[in-house]
Protein backbone atom coordinates (compact mmCIF):
# COMPACT_ATOMS: atom_id res chain seq x y z
CA UNK A 1 0.00 0.00 0.00
CA UNK A 2 1.01 3.60 -0.41
CA UNK A 3 2.85 5.45 2.29
CA UNK A 4 0.86 7.24 4.94
CA UNK A 5 -0.75 10.34 3.54
CA UNK A 6 -0.31 13.02 6.11
CA UNK A 7 -3.42 15.16 6.39
CA UNK A 8 -2.80 18.76 5.48
CA UNK A 9 -1.94 20.90 8.45
CA UNK A 10 -4.65 23.28 9.55
CA UNK A 11 -3.34 24.88 12.66
CA UNK A 12 -3.68 28.60 11.99
CA UNK A 13 -7.07 30.24 12.31
CA UNK A 14 -7.13 31.21 8.64
CA UNK A 15 -6.31 27.73 7.37
CA UNK A 16 -8.84 26.21 9.76
CA UNK A 17 -11.47 28.56 8.40
CA UNK A 18 -10.46 27.71 4.86
CA UNK A 19 -10.72 23.99 5.53
CA UNK A 20 -14.00 24.43 7.32
CA UNK A 21 -15.45 26.09 4.23
CA UNK A 22 -13.93 23.29 2.16
CA UNK A 23 -15.75 20.75 4.37
CA UNK A 24 -19.03 22.64 3.97
CA UNK A 25 -18.63 22.56 0.22
CA UNK A 26 -17.96 18.83 0.20
CA UNK A 27 -21.08 18.12 2.26
CA UNK A 28 -23.25 20.45 0.19
CA UNK A 29 -21.94 18.70 -2.92
CA UNK A 30 -23.02 15.38 -1.41
CA UNK A 31 -26.47 16.72 -0.57
CA UNK A 32 -26.78 18.17 -4.05
CA UNK A 33 -26.08 14.74 -5.52
CA UNK A 34 -28.84 13.40 -3.27
CA UNK A 35 -31.30 15.95 -4.60
CA UNK A 36 -30.45 15.04 -8.18
CA UNK A 37 -30.44 11.28 -7.51
CA UNK A 38 -33.69 11.23 -5.64
CA UNK A 39 -36.33 13.06 -7.61
CA UNK A 40 -38.84 10.86 -5.81
CA UNK A 41 -38.14 12.87 -2.66
CA UNK A 42 -39.52 15.94 -4.36
CA UNK A 43 -42.54 14.03 -5.46
CA UNK A 44 -43.17 12.91 -1.86
CA UNK A 45 -42.54 16.32 -0.39
CA UNK A 46 -44.76 18.04 -2.92
CA UNK A 47 -47.46 15.42 -3.25
CA UNK A 48 -49.03 16.35 0.06
CA UNK A 49 -49.37 20.12 -0.52
CA UNK A 50 -50.70 19.50 -3.98
CA UNK A 51 -53.39 17.17 -2.69
CA UNK A 52 -54.25 19.68 0.03
CA UNK A 53 -54.58 22.46 -2.50
CA UNK A 54 -56.80 20.45 -4.77
CA UNK A 55 -58.90 19.49 -1.77
CA UNK A 56 -59.23 22.99 -0.41
CA UNK A 57 -59.55 24.87 -3.67
CA UNK A 58 -61.92 22.52 -5.42
CA UNK A 59 -63.74 20.74 -2.59
CA UNK A 60 -64.00 23.11 0.38
CA UNK A 61 -63.03 26.32 -1.39
CA UNK A 62 -66.34 26.82 -3.09
CA UNK A 63 -67.94 27.09 0.34
CA UNK A 64 -65.35 29.43 1.87
CA UNK A 65 -65.98 33.10 2.03
CA UNK A 66 -62.61 34.55 2.89
CA UNK A 67 -63.04 38.02 1.43
CA UNK A 68 -66.54 38.75 2.63
CA UNK A 69 -67.67 38.98 -0.98
CA UNK A 70 -69.30 35.56 -1.18
CA UNK A 71 -68.38 31.90 -1.00
CA UNK A 72 -65.51 30.86 -3.22
CA UNK A 73 -64.61 34.35 -4.39
CA UNK A 74 -60.85 34.81 -4.70
CA UNK A 75 -60.18 31.58 -2.80
CA UNK A 76 -57.33 30.53 -5.10
CA UNK A 77 -55.63 33.85 -4.49
CA UNK A 78 -56.04 33.31 -0.74
CA UNK A 79 -55.05 29.65 -0.61
CA UNK A 80 -51.96 29.61 -2.84
CA UNK A 81 -49.72 31.72 -0.59
CA UNK A 82 -51.06 29.59 2.26
CA UNK A 83 -49.90 26.48 0.46
CA UNK A 84 -46.45 27.99 -0.07
CA UNK A 85 -46.17 28.75 3.63
CA UNK A 86 -47.47 25.32 4.65
CA UNK A 87 -45.03 23.45 2.40
CA UNK A 88 -42.19 25.50 3.80
CA UNK A 89 -43.35 24.81 7.35
CA UNK A 90 -43.64 21.04 6.82
CA UNK A 91 -40.15 21.05 5.31
CA UNK A 92 -38.59 20.72 8.74
CA UNK A 93 -39.80 17.12 8.89
CA UNK A 94 -37.61 16.26 5.91
CA UNK A 95 -34.64 17.89 7.65
CA UNK A 96 -35.35 15.85 10.76
CA UNK A 97 -35.68 12.71 8.70
CA UNK A 98 -32.37 13.27 6.91
CA UNK A 99 -30.55 14.00 10.18
CA UNK A 100 -32.06 10.95 11.90
CA UNK A 101 -31.02 8.79 8.97
CA UNK A 102 -27.45 10.12 8.99
CA UNK A 103 -27.30 9.39 12.70
CA UNK A 104 -28.82 5.93 12.50
CA UNK A 105 -26.62 4.89 9.59
CA UNK A 106 -23.50 5.87 11.48
CA UNK A 107 -22.65 8.61 9.00
CA UNK A 108 -22.54 11.24 11.74
CA UNK A 109 -20.24 9.04 13.83
CA UNK A 110 -17.90 8.50 10.93
CA UNK A 111 -17.73 12.21 10.27
CA UNK A 112 -17.12 12.94 13.95
CA UNK A 113 -14.20 10.50 13.99
CA UNK A 114 -12.56 12.38 11.11
CA UNK A 115 -10.33 15.43 11.39
CA UNK A 116 -12.95 17.61 9.72
CA UNK A 117 -15.22 20.37 10.96
CA UNK A 118 -18.09 18.40 12.43
CA UNK A 119 -20.35 21.45 12.08
CA UNK A 120 -20.22 20.72 8.35
CA UNK A 121 -22.91 18.07 8.77
CA UNK A 122 -25.31 20.61 10.20
CA UNK A 123 -24.38 23.58 8.05
CA UNK A 124 -24.28 21.44 4.91
CA UNK A 125 -27.73 20.13 5.82
CA UNK A 126 -28.97 23.68 6.19
CA UNK A 127 -27.67 24.86 2.84
CA UNK A 128 -28.92 21.75 1.08
CA UNK A 129 -32.39 22.01 2.62
CA UNK A 130 -32.67 25.66 1.69
CA UNK A 131 -31.79 24.70 -1.89
CA UNK A 132 -34.35 21.93 -1.71
CA UNK A 133 -36.98 24.40 -0.49
CA UNK A 134 -36.18 26.79 -3.34
CA UNK A 135 -36.78 24.02 -5.86
CA UNK A 136 -40.02 23.10 -4.05
CA UNK A 137 -41.16 26.70 -4.37
CA UNK A 138 -40.47 26.83 -8.08
CA UNK A 139 -42.60 23.73 -8.63
CA UNK A 140 -45.40 25.04 -6.42
CA UNK A 141 -45.42 28.41 -8.16
CA UNK A 142 -45.77 26.70 -11.52
CA UNK A 143 -48.73 24.72 -10.21
CA UNK A 144 -50.26 27.84 -8.68
CA UNK A 145 -49.88 29.73 -11.94
CA UNK A 146 -51.52 26.85 -13.76
CA UNK A 147 -54.64 27.03 -11.59
CA UNK A 148 -54.95 30.76 -11.94
CA UNK A 149 -52.95 32.31 -9.11
CA UNK A 150 -51.11 35.55 -9.90
CA UNK A 151 -48.84 37.83 -7.94
CA UNK A 152 -50.08 41.39 -8.09
CA UNK A 153 -46.99 42.77 -6.37
CA UNK A 154 -43.97 44.41 -8.00
CA UNK A 155 -40.97 42.24 -8.81
CA UNK A 156 -39.28 43.38 -5.61
CA UNK A 157 -42.35 42.57 -3.52
CA UNK A 158 -42.71 39.20 -5.17
CA UNK A 159 -39.07 38.27 -4.61
CA UNK A 160 -39.35 39.64 -1.08
CA UNK A 161 -42.24 37.24 -0.46
CA UNK A 162 -40.11 34.27 -1.52
CA UNK A 163 -37.26 35.52 0.62
CA UNK A 164 -39.63 35.57 3.61
CA UNK A 165 -40.67 32.01 2.88
CA UNK A 166 -37.06 30.83 2.75
CA UNK A 167 -36.35 32.79 5.93
CA UNK A 168 -38.95 30.71 7.77
CA UNK A 169 -37.54 27.53 6.25
CA UNK A 170 -34.06 28.50 7.38
CA UNK A 171 -35.23 28.93 10.96
CA UNK A 172 -37.17 25.66 10.93
CA UNK A 173 -34.08 23.77 9.79
CA UNK A 174 -32.72 24.12 13.33
CA UNK A 175 -35.94 22.63 14.64
CA UNK A 176 -35.45 19.80 12.16
CA UNK A 177 -31.82 19.21 13.12
CA UNK A 178 -32.68 19.23 16.81
CA UNK A 179 -35.62 16.86 16.49
CA UNK A 180 -33.66 14.65 14.08
CA UNK A 181 -30.91 14.24 16.68
CA UNK A 182 -33.49 13.81 19.43
CA UNK A 183 -35.50 10.97 17.93
CA UNK A 184 -34.31 7.41 18.49
CA UNK A 185 -34.81 6.17 14.94
CA UNK A 186 -35.64 7.13 11.41
CA UNK A 187 -39.04 5.59 11.97
CA UNK A 188 -39.78 8.03 14.78
CA UNK A 189 -38.64 10.87 12.57
CA UNK A 190 -41.27 9.77 10.07
CA UNK A 191 -43.91 10.16 12.74
CA UNK A 192 -42.99 13.82 13.24
CA UNK A 193 -45.44 14.59 10.50
CA UNK A 194 -48.22 13.97 13.02
CA UNK A 195 -46.87 16.87 15.06
CA UNK A 196 -46.20 19.03 12.04
CA UNK A 197 -49.70 18.61 10.67
CA UNK A 198 -51.65 20.55 13.33
CA UNK A 199 -48.79 23.06 13.51
CA UNK A 200 -49.24 23.70 9.79
CA UNK A 201 -53.03 23.53 9.71
CA UNK A 202 -53.99 25.56 12.78
CA UNK A 203 -52.95 28.69 10.98
CA UNK A 204 -54.21 31.06 8.34
CA UNK A 205 -52.93 28.72 5.63
CA UNK A 206 -56.33 27.69 4.26
CA UNK A 207 -58.78 29.47 6.55
CA UNK A 208 -58.76 32.91 8.16
CA UNK A 209 -58.31 32.57 11.95
CA UNK A 210 -61.37 34.82 12.35
CA UNK A 211 -63.56 32.04 11.03
CA UNK A 212 -62.27 29.62 13.69
CA UNK A 213 -63.64 29.23 17.24
CA UNK A 214 -62.17 31.90 19.58
CA UNK A 215 -59.26 30.09 21.27
CA UNK A 216 -58.26 28.20 18.14
CA UNK A 217 -58.35 31.45 16.20
CA UNK A 218 -55.94 33.01 18.70
CA UNK A 219 -53.49 30.13 18.35
CA UNK A 220 -53.82 30.30 14.58
CA UNK A 221 -53.25 34.04 14.55
CA UNK A 222 -50.05 33.72 16.59
CA UNK A 223 -48.76 30.74 14.63
CA UNK A 224 -45.50 31.70 12.86
CA UNK A 225 -46.81 30.03 9.72
CA UNK A 226 -49.77 32.45 9.71
CA UNK A 227 -47.48 35.46 9.96
CA UNK A 228 -45.52 34.26 6.94
CA UNK A 229 -48.69 33.41 5.00
CA UNK A 230 -50.27 36.80 5.69
CA UNK A 231 -47.05 38.70 4.98
CA UNK A 232 -46.59 37.08 1.59
CA UNK A 233 -50.28 37.56 0.72
CA UNK A 234 -49.78 41.26 1.32
CA UNK A 235 -46.60 41.29 -0.77
CA UNK A 236 -48.26 39.31 -3.56
CA UNK A 237 -51.27 41.65 -3.40
CA UNK A 238 -53.51 38.67 -2.63
CA UNK A 239 -56.46 38.97 -0.23
CA UNK A 240 -55.34 38.25 3.33
CA UNK A 241 -58.54 38.48 5.45
CA UNK A 242 -56.85 39.49 8.69
CA UNK A 243 -58.39 40.00 12.10
CA UNK A 244 -57.17 42.59 14.56
CA UNK A 245 -54.66 40.61 16.63
CA UNK A 246 -51.14 42.06 16.75
CA UNK A 247 -49.38 39.48 14.54
CA UNK A 248 -52.10 39.76 11.93
CA UNK A 249 -51.88 43.54 11.89
CA UNK A 250 -48.08 43.49 11.72
CA UNK A 251 -47.68 40.38 9.62
CA UNK A 252 -44.51 41.43 7.80
CA UNK A 253 -42.72 42.32 11.02
CA UNK A 254 -43.96 39.11 12.65
CA UNK A 255 -42.80 37.07 9.64
CA UNK A 256 -39.32 38.51 10.06
CA UNK A 257 -39.19 38.27 13.86
CA UNK A 258 -40.67 34.78 14.35
CA UNK A 259 -37.81 33.02 12.52
CA UNK A 260 -35.34 35.02 14.60
CA UNK A 261 -37.04 33.78 17.76
CA UNK A 262 -37.14 30.21 16.47
CA UNK A 263 -33.46 30.32 15.53
CA UNK A 264 -32.54 31.85 18.89
CA UNK A 265 -34.20 28.92 20.65
CA UNK A 266 -33.45 25.98 18.41
CA UNK A 267 -29.98 26.76 17.07
CA UNK A 268 -28.40 26.51 20.54
CA UNK A 269 -30.51 23.43 21.27
CA UNK A 270 -29.34 21.76 18.05
CA UNK A 271 -25.71 22.67 18.65
CA UNK A 272 -25.86 21.44 22.25
CA UNK A 273 -27.51 18.21 21.18
CA UNK A 274 -24.84 17.68 18.54
CA UNK A 275 -22.02 18.27 21.00
CA UNK A 276 -23.67 15.98 23.53
CA UNK A 277 -23.71 13.05 21.13
CA UNK A 278 -20.38 12.21 22.76
CA UNK A 279 -21.70 12.07 26.32
CA UNK B 1 7.63 -2.53 16.54
CA UNK B 2 7.33 -2.84 20.25
CA UNK B 3 5.81 0.58 20.77
CA UNK B 4 2.34 0.80 22.18
CA UNK B 5 -0.16 2.53 19.89
CA UNK B 6 -3.29 1.93 21.88
CA UNK B 7 -3.16 2.24 25.62
CA UNK B 8 -6.21 2.47 27.81
CA UNK B 9 -6.33 1.93 31.51
CA UNK B 10 -9.11 1.73 34.05
CA UNK B 11 -11.75 2.95 31.59
CA UNK B 12 -15.13 3.44 33.17
CA UNK B 13 -18.32 4.55 31.47
CA UNK B 14 -21.84 4.56 32.87
CA UNK B 15 -25.05 5.04 30.94
CA UNK B 16 -27.80 6.15 33.29
CA UNK B 17 -26.76 3.82 36.08
CA UNK B 18 -25.65 0.80 34.06
CA UNK B 19 -21.91 0.40 33.79
CA UNK B 20 -20.95 -0.24 30.17
CA UNK B 21 -17.25 -0.22 31.09
CA UNK B 22 -16.01 -0.92 34.56
CA UNK B 23 -12.26 -0.47 34.92
CA UNK B 24 -11.32 -1.82 31.50
CA UNK B 25 -7.69 -1.98 30.33
CA UNK B 26 -6.48 -2.42 26.78
CA UNK B 27 -3.12 -2.20 25.04
CA UNK B 28 -2.08 -2.88 21.47
CA UNK B 29 1.45 -2.89 20.12
CA UNK B 30 2.20 -1.10 16.87
CA UNK B 31 1.56 -3.19 13.79
CA UNK B 32 -0.44 -5.91 15.52
CA UNK B 33 -4.07 -6.97 15.31
CA UNK B 34 -5.90 -6.87 18.60
CA UNK B 35 -9.23 -8.62 18.92
CA UNK B 36 -11.81 -7.42 21.36
CA UNK B 37 -13.99 -10.45 21.91
CA UNK B 38 -17.15 -10.60 23.95
CA UNK B 39 -20.87 -11.33 23.85
CA UNK B 40 -23.50 -8.71 22.99
CA UNK B 41 -23.60 -5.88 25.47
CA UNK B 42 -20.11 -6.63 26.79
CA UNK B 43 -18.88 -3.10 26.13
CA UNK B 44 -17.03 -3.56 22.82
CA UNK B 45 -18.71 -0.73 20.95
CA UNK B 46 -18.41 1.56 23.94
CA UNK B 47 -14.65 0.90 24.02
CA UNK B 48 -14.28 1.60 20.31
CA UNK B 49 -16.33 4.79 20.55
CA UNK B 50 -14.18 6.05 23.41
CA UNK B 51 -10.92 5.24 21.64
CA UNK B 52 -12.10 6.96 18.45
CA UNK B 53 -13.01 10.17 20.34
CA UNK B 54 -16.75 9.74 19.79
CA UNK B 55 -17.67 9.20 23.38
CA UNK B 56 -16.52 10.73 26.64
CA UNK B 57 -15.80 8.52 29.63
CA UNK B 58 -16.04 8.77 33.39
CA UNK B 59 -12.82 7.27 34.69
CA UNK B 60 -9.40 6.22 33.46
CA UNK B 61 -7.33 7.44 30.57
CA UNK B 62 -6.74 6.43 26.99
CA UNK B 63 -4.12 7.28 24.40
CA UNK B 64 -4.16 6.37 20.73
CA UNK B 65 -1.14 6.85 18.45
CA UNK B 66 0.53 8.68 21.30
CA UNK B 67 -2.20 11.26 21.87
CA UNK B 68 -4.69 11.49 24.68
CA UNK B 69 -8.18 10.84 23.28
CA UNK B 70 -9.83 13.33 25.60
CA UNK B 71 -7.36 16.20 25.32
CA UNK B 72 -5.98 15.80 21.79
CA UNK B 73 -9.02 14.49 19.96
CA UNK B 74 -8.06 16.29 16.75
CA UNK B 75 -4.60 14.74 16.69
CA UNK B 76 -6.08 11.31 17.31
CA UNK B 77 -8.65 11.76 14.54
CA UNK B 78 -5.89 12.39 12.02
CA UNK B 79 -4.26 9.09 12.77
CA UNK B 80 -7.17 6.69 13.00
CA UNK B 81 -9.73 5.09 10.76
CA UNK B 82 -13.08 3.83 11.96
CA UNK B 83 -15.52 1.38 10.50
CA UNK B 84 -18.46 1.45 12.82
CA UNK B 85 -20.94 -1.26 13.60
CA UNK B 86 -23.24 -0.10 10.80
CA UNK B 87 -21.92 0.50 7.30
CA UNK B 88 -21.72 4.24 6.99
CA UNK B 89 -21.54 4.62 3.25
CA UNK B 90 -23.87 6.88 1.34
CA UNK B 91 -26.34 4.69 -0.54
CA UNK B 92 -27.17 7.29 -3.14
CA UNK B 93 -23.61 7.95 -4.19
CA UNK B 94 -21.50 5.64 -6.32
CA UNK B 95 -18.62 3.75 -4.71
CA UNK B 96 -16.13 6.19 -6.15
CA UNK B 97 -18.17 9.25 -5.16
CA UNK B 98 -18.25 7.94 -1.60
CA UNK B 99 -14.49 7.61 -1.44
CA UNK B 100 -13.90 10.99 -3.08
CA UNK B 101 -16.29 12.61 -0.59
CA UNK B 102 -14.52 11.05 2.39
CA UNK B 103 -11.16 11.90 0.82
CA UNK B 104 -12.20 15.53 0.65
CA UNK B 105 -13.40 15.39 4.23
CA UNK B 106 -10.01 13.95 5.17
CA UNK B 107 -8.83 17.16 3.52
CA UNK B 108 -7.14 15.79 0.49
CA UNK B 109 -7.23 17.97 -2.60
CA UNK B 110 -9.81 17.05 -5.19
CA UNK B 111 -7.22 15.48 -7.48
CA UNK B 112 -5.58 13.53 -4.68
CA UNK B 113 -8.96 12.37 -3.37
CA UNK B 114 -9.76 11.03 -6.83
CA UNK B 115 -6.43 9.22 -7.16
CA UNK B 116 -6.74 7.74 -3.70
CA UNK B 117 -10.30 6.59 -4.45
CA UNK B 118 -9.09 4.72 -7.52
CA UNK B 119 -6.22 3.11 -5.61
CA UNK B 120 -8.55 1.90 -2.89
CA UNK B 121 -11.22 0.68 -5.30
CA UNK B 122 -8.58 -1.44 -7.00
CA UNK B 123 -7.15 -2.67 -3.71
CA UNK B 124 -10.57 -3.76 -2.45
CA UNK B 125 -11.66 -5.34 -5.68
CA UNK B 126 -14.32 -2.75 -6.32
CA UNK B 127 -12.91 -1.20 -9.48
CA UNK B 128 -15.61 -2.74 -11.64
CA UNK B 129 -18.34 -1.40 -9.38
CA UNK B 130 -16.76 2.05 -9.01
CA UNK B 131 -19.48 3.87 -10.85
CA UNK B 132 -22.46 2.03 -9.44
CA UNK B 133 -24.66 3.42 -6.70
CA UNK B 134 -23.86 1.53 -3.51
CA UNK B 135 -27.57 0.93 -2.93
CA UNK B 136 -27.31 -2.22 -5.05
CA UNK B 137 -24.14 -3.54 -3.40
CA UNK B 138 -24.00 -6.83 -1.49
CA UNK B 139 -23.27 -6.71 2.23
CA UNK B 140 -19.66 -7.75 1.61
CA UNK B 141 -19.12 -5.09 -1.04
CA UNK B 142 -20.55 -2.39 1.21
CA UNK B 143 -18.35 -3.48 4.07
CA UNK B 144 -15.29 -3.42 1.87
CA UNK B 145 -16.19 0.06 0.67
CA UNK B 146 -16.68 1.07 4.28
CA UNK B 147 -13.25 -0.33 5.12
CA UNK B 148 -11.72 1.47 2.17
CA UNK B 149 -13.26 4.73 3.39
CA UNK B 150 -11.67 4.31 6.80
CA UNK B 151 -8.27 3.75 5.20
CA UNK B 152 -8.07 6.80 2.98
CA UNK B 153 -5.25 8.28 5.02
CA UNK B 154 -3.62 4.87 5.63
CA UNK B 155 -4.24 5.34 9.33
CA UNK B 156 -1.82 4.30 12.02
CA UNK B 157 -4.63 2.64 13.92
CA UNK B 158 -7.74 1.20 12.36
CA UNK B 159 -10.80 0.43 14.47
CA UNK B 160 -13.30 -2.08 13.13
CA UNK B 161 -16.48 -2.70 15.09
CA UNK B 162 -17.91 -6.10 14.17
CA UNK B 163 -16.63 -5.90 10.62
CA UNK B 164 -18.23 -9.16 9.50
CA UNK B 165 -21.50 -9.35 11.42
CA UNK B 166 -24.31 -10.08 9.03
CA UNK B 167 -22.05 -11.12 6.16
CA UNK B 168 -22.19 -14.42 4.34
CA UNK B 169 -19.04 -16.62 4.39
CA UNK B 170 -17.76 -15.16 1.12
CA UNK B 171 -18.25 -11.64 2.43
CA UNK B 172 -16.45 -12.50 5.66
CA UNK B 173 -13.49 -13.88 3.78
CA UNK B 174 -13.28 -10.72 1.66
CA UNK B 175 -13.14 -8.58 4.79
CA UNK B 176 -10.60 -10.88 6.45
CA UNK B 177 -8.31 -10.67 3.45
CA UNK B 178 -8.51 -6.89 3.52
CA UNK B 179 -7.69 -6.76 7.23
CA UNK B 180 -4.78 -9.17 6.82
CA UNK B 181 -3.40 -7.08 3.99
CA UNK B 182 -3.55 -3.96 6.10
CA UNK B 183 -1.92 -5.55 9.09
CA UNK B 184 0.85 -6.88 6.86
CA UNK B 185 1.50 -3.29 5.78
CA UNK B 186 1.97 -2.17 9.37
CA UNK B 187 -1.39 -0.74 10.39
CA UNK B 188 -2.40 -1.48 13.96
CA UNK B 189 -5.88 -2.96 13.88
CA UNK B 190 -8.32 -3.11 16.76
CA UNK B 191 -11.36 -5.16 15.86
CA UNK B 192 -14.34 -6.27 17.86
CA UNK B 193 -16.13 -9.48 17.19
CA UNK B 194 -18.24 -12.07 18.87
CA UNK B 195 -16.93 -14.80 16.60
CA UNK B 196 -14.08 -16.75 18.07
CA UNK B 197 -12.96 -18.15 14.72
CA UNK B 198 -12.61 -14.64 13.39
CA UNK B 199 -10.49 -13.54 16.33
CA UNK B 200 -8.46 -16.75 15.97
CA UNK B 201 -7.79 -16.16 12.32
CA UNK B 202 -6.95 -12.46 12.39
CA UNK B 203 -5.59 -11.50 15.76
CA UNK B 204 -2.18 -11.49 17.38
CA UNK B 205 -3.76 -10.99 20.76
CA UNK B 206 -7.29 -11.37 22.03
CA UNK B 207 -8.80 -9.42 24.89
CA UNK B 208 -11.96 -11.05 26.17
CA UNK B 209 -14.41 -8.56 27.65
CA UNK B 210 -17.65 -9.12 29.53
CA UNK B 211 -19.73 -6.73 31.62
CA UNK B 212 -17.21 -4.04 30.81
CA UNK B 213 -14.35 -5.83 32.53
CA UNK B 214 -11.26 -7.69 31.32
CA UNK B 215 -11.67 -11.44 31.48
CA UNK B 216 -8.70 -12.79 29.59
CA UNK B 217 -5.86 -11.32 27.61
CA UNK B 218 -4.08 -13.97 25.61
CA UNK B 219 -2.87 -15.14 22.23
CA UNK B 220 -5.35 -17.12 20.10
CA UNK B 221 -3.39 -20.31 20.78
CA UNK B 222 -3.43 -19.69 24.52
CA UNK B 223 -7.13 -18.99 24.42
CA UNK B 224 -7.82 -22.21 22.57
CA UNK B 225 -5.81 -24.15 25.10
CA UNK B 226 -8.16 -22.86 27.78
CA UNK B 227 -11.14 -24.00 25.79
CA UNK B 228 -10.90 -27.67 26.63
CA UNK B 229 -10.49 -30.83 24.57
CA UNK B 230 -12.71 -32.99 22.38
CA UNK B 231 -15.09 -35.29 24.19
CA UNK B 232 -15.91 -38.92 23.59
CA UNK B 233 -19.59 -39.57 24.00
CA UNK B 234 -21.56 -42.81 24.05
CA UNK B 235 -25.35 -42.87 24.08
CA UNK B 236 -26.79 -46.07 25.53
CA UNK B 237 -29.44 -48.06 23.65
CA UNK B 238 -30.56 -49.55 26.96
CA UNK B 239 -30.17 -47.35 30.11
CA UNK B 240 -29.19 -50.40 32.18
CA UNK B 241 -25.94 -50.53 30.17
CA UNK B 242 -24.87 -47.14 31.53
CA UNK B 243 -22.57 -48.44 34.34
CA UNK B 244 -20.65 -50.62 31.89
CA UNK B 245 -20.44 -47.80 29.38
CA UNK B 246 -19.13 -45.53 32.09
CA UNK B 247 -16.29 -48.00 32.77
CA UNK B 248 -15.42 -48.12 29.08
CA UNK B 249 -15.29 -44.36 28.81
CA UNK B 250 -13.33 -43.97 32.02
CA UNK B 251 -10.69 -46.31 30.66
CA UNK B 252 -9.87 -43.94 27.80
CA UNK B 253 -10.78 -40.62 29.45
CA UNK B 254 -8.39 -37.82 30.12
CA UNK B 255 -10.45 -36.07 32.75
CA UNK B 256 -13.68 -36.42 34.61
CA UNK B 257 -16.41 -38.59 33.13
CA UNK B 258 -19.86 -37.08 32.96
CA UNK B 259 -22.97 -39.24 33.24
CA UNK B 260 -26.19 -37.81 31.85
CA UNK B 261 -29.04 -40.09 32.95
CA UNK B 262 -31.66 -38.06 31.13
CA UNK B 263 -29.92 -38.43 27.79
CA UNK B 264 -28.64 -41.94 28.66
CA UNK B 265 -25.19 -40.81 27.74
CA UNK B 266 -21.69 -40.92 29.13
CA UNK B 267 -18.96 -38.57 28.03
CA UNK B 268 -15.45 -37.50 28.94
CA UNK B 269 -12.66 -35.35 27.56
CA UNK B 270 -10.03 -37.26 25.59
CA UNK B 271 -6.55 -36.15 24.64
CA UNK B 272 -6.08 -38.43 21.64
CA UNK B 273 -9.57 -38.54 20.16
CA UNK B 274 -9.01 -41.12 17.42
CA UNK B 275 -7.22 -43.60 19.67
CA UNK B 276 -9.87 -43.17 22.35
CA UNK B 277 -12.69 -43.73 19.87
CA UNK B 278 -11.02 -46.89 18.49
CA UNK B 279 -10.34 -48.28 21.95
CA UNK B 280 -13.90 -47.62 23.10
CA UNK B 281 -15.37 -49.18 19.97
CA UNK B 282 -13.20 -52.29 20.44
CA UNK B 283 -14.28 -52.58 24.08
CA UNK B 284 -17.94 -52.38 23.02
CA UNK B 285 -17.39 -55.14 20.48
CA UNK B 286 -15.61 -57.35 23.04
CA UNK B 287 -18.53 -56.99 25.43
CA UNK B 288 -21.05 -57.44 22.55
CA UNK B 289 -22.87 -54.25 23.52
CA UNK B 290 -25.01 -52.31 21.10
CA UNK B 291 -25.31 -48.58 21.68
CA UNK B 292 -27.52 -45.88 20.21
CA UNK B 293 -24.58 -43.68 19.28
CA UNK B 294 -20.86 -43.33 19.77
CA UNK B 295 -18.81 -40.39 18.61
CA UNK B 296 -16.54 -37.49 19.20
CA UNK B 297 -18.00 -34.19 20.14
CA UNK B 298 -15.95 -31.10 19.67
CA UNK B 299 -17.44 -28.20 21.59
CA UNK B 300 -18.18 -25.51 19.02
CA UNK B 301 -15.87 -22.63 19.58
CA UNK B 302 -18.75 -20.42 20.53
CA UNK B 303 -20.04 -22.92 23.09
CA UNK B 304 -16.61 -23.22 24.61
CA UNK B 305 -16.34 -19.49 24.69
CA UNK B 306 -19.63 -19.04 26.49
CA UNK B 307 -18.56 -21.71 28.97
CA UNK B 308 -15.32 -19.88 29.46
CA UNK B 309 -17.10 -16.64 30.15
CA UNK B 310 -19.41 -18.32 32.63
CA UNK B 311 -16.41 -19.90 34.36
CA UNK B 312 -14.30 -16.74 34.55
CA UNK B 313 -17.33 -14.79 35.63
CA UNK B 314 -17.74 -16.60 38.93
N1 LIG C 1 -26.15 5.17 24.40
C1 LIG C 1 -26.39 4.26 25.36
N2 LIG C 1 -27.31 4.49 26.32
C2 LIG C 1 -27.55 3.59 27.29
N3 LIG C 1 -26.93 2.41 27.40
C3 LIG C 1 -26.00 2.10 26.48
C4 LIG C 1 -25.69 3.00 25.41
N4 LIG C 1 -24.72 2.43 24.65
C5 LIG C 1 -24.46 1.22 25.22
N5 LIG C 1 -25.21 1.03 26.31
C6 LIG C 1 -25.18 -0.17 27.19
O1 LIG C 1 -23.85 -0.41 27.54
C7 LIG C 1 -23.55 -1.79 27.49
C8 LIG C 1 -22.42 -2.07 26.53
O2 LIG C 1 -22.87 -1.81 25.21
P1 LIG C 1 -21.96 -1.96 23.93
O3 LIG C 1 -20.66 -1.30 24.18
O4 LIG C 1 -22.73 -1.47 22.77
O5 LIG C 1 -21.77 -3.54 23.85
P2 LIG C 1 -21.25 -4.46 22.66
O6 LIG C 1 -20.77 -3.58 21.56
O7 LIG C 1 -20.17 -5.28 23.27
O8 LIG C 1 -22.41 -5.30 22.24
C9 LIG C 1 -24.85 -2.48 27.12
O9 LIG C 1 -25.45 -2.92 28.31
C10 LIG C 1 -25.66 -1.40 26.47
O10 LIG C 1 -27.03 -1.62 26.67
MG1 LIG D 1 -21.39 -3.48 19.64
Amino acid sequence: MTATLAPLPDETFISRLKWTLHDYRAIVGQEFTHLVRQPANFAWGLGFPIVMVLLFVYVFGSAMDVTGEGAGVDYVAYAMPGMFAMTIAFGFTSTAWAVAEAKEKGFIDRVRSMPMASSAVVVGRNIADTMHAAVDLVVLVLIALAIGWRSGGTLTETLGAFAILLWLRFALIWVGVWTGLLVKSVEQAGNLFAIAFPFGMVSSVFTPPELMPGWLGVIAAWNPVSATATAIRDLFGNPSAVGDSWPEQHALLAAIVWPVVITAIFLPLAVRKFQNLGR
Amino acid sequence: MGTTTVEASNLGKRFKGTAALDGFDLTAEAGTVLGLLGPNGAGKTTTVRILTTLLGFDTGRAAVAGFDVARDARQVRRRIGLTGQQTAVDDLLTARQNLVLFGKLFRLTKTRAGERADELLAQFGLADAAHRQTKGFSGGMKRRLDLAASMILAPQVLFLDEPTTGLDPAGRREVWDAVEGLAADGTTVVLTTHYLDEADRLCDRIAVIDHGRNLIDDTPAGLKRRMGADRLEIVAADPSDLPVLQQIVEAVADGETALDEGASSVSAPVSDPVAALTAAATALQDKRLTVADIGLRRPTLDEAFLELIAKEDQ
